[in-house]
């Protein structure tokens, strides 16, 4: 089973990381605005079904992969093969 | 009769560069360091634990998120936990915030520039182990040097918990609240994102940290002797 974690700053949380982004877009001349950077983490996960790695993944996100304090995250899923 | 010198932890994660900062610190100011593996599931019979600055793990994921699962972080949270004196210095401190040994988390400046000069800060908090040779509302210099200092409260932490705040204009890293340095509720668990270790000698501009980690040695000695 293929995982995909999204992890992203939760709105209100200062992003510099997006603003400095936001503002070279704008320079390069992209009407842009609100950028928030986060980061894609890829993982292989050992279960026997998609309810069962759902449930092994969200739990390493609040252990580890996550800081609940300050990002939120999403967990996408895809069978091998598919 | 000399004093007797309280033997006191400091734990080494790869990436660790201010572990013998402040071992020769500690050891200036009568403590009797000891460097501890992160991989050591016990510490040494000590009466302070000190987590040092640095890099641990590269600071991958988010900084102190891989150290706080380290075999010897087990140990510290049981030595929290019974009391005993933990201190968290810059890389130290993001490690305690990951381990919830303290409040908040540690996210990059909002300069998104590493930052590396004396700061002023203002004590606000003298009755703990770590302030006690201090005064109320002093101001000390003490060197910062990080990329990852903007300290970020959760919801209403107390202003209690707050030990030290950077002085009006100097906060070098848009941390909330000017939050320098953090206690837990115990009052026995503080991380501090400046130096102490690098201002102990006059010679090397401030001795101002030697105040607080003067103040951790004596806490130290006088729980070696309640533990005798």
């Amino acid at each position: 089973m293929k995982a995909t974690v999204l992890v992203r700053p939760k709105g209100g949380i200062l992003d510099p990381q997006g603003e400095a982004v936001e503002r070279s877009l704008r320079q390069l001349g992209f009407a842009v605005g609100d950028a928030r950077v986060g980061r894609v983490i890829d993982l292989e996960v050992d279960a026997p079904s998609a309810a069962e790695a759902r449930v092994q993944v969200e739990r390493m996100c609040e252990r580890l992969l996550a800081n609940p304090l300050i990002e939120s995250y999403e967990i996408e899923l895809q069978e091998q093969g598919a | 009769m000399s004093a007797r010198r309280p033997r006191i932890a400091i734990l080494v994660f790869p990436g660790s560069n201010d572990d013998r900062d402040a071992a020769w610190a500690l050891s200036a100011l009568g403590g009797e360091p000891l460097l501890v593996w992160h991989a050591d599931a016990e510490l040494p019979r000590v009466d302070a634990v000190v987590l040092p600055g640095g890099f641990s793990y590269g600071d991958y994921l988010r900084a102190g998120a891989i150290a706080r699962f380290a075999p010897a972080m087990e140990a510290v949270v049981a030595f929290a936990g019974d009391g005993g004196p933990v201190l968290g210095i810059c890389n130290g401190f993001q490690i305690l915030c990951e381990a919830r040994l303290l409040p908040g988390v540690l996210r990059p400046n909002a300069s998104l520039s590493f930052v590396c000069r004396d700061v002023s800060l203002v004590v606000e908090r003298t009755d703990t182990p770590f302030t006690a040779r201090c005064e109320p509302g002093q101001a000390l210099t003490i060197p910062v040097k990080h990329g990852d200092g903007c300290y970020h409260a959760p919801p209403g932490l107390p202003d209690e918990q707050v030990v030290l705040r950077y002085s009006p204009g100097e906060n070098p890293n848009g941390s909330e609240r000017d939050i320098a340095a953090v206690v837990n509720a115990d009052g026995n668990v503080l991380g501090l994102m400046p130096h102490p270790e690098h201002a102990v000698d006059p010679l090397l501009g401030s001795g101002d940290g030697a105040l607080i980690l003067a103040s951790l040695v004596d806490a130290a000695r006088e729980r070696s002797y309640e533990h005798a």
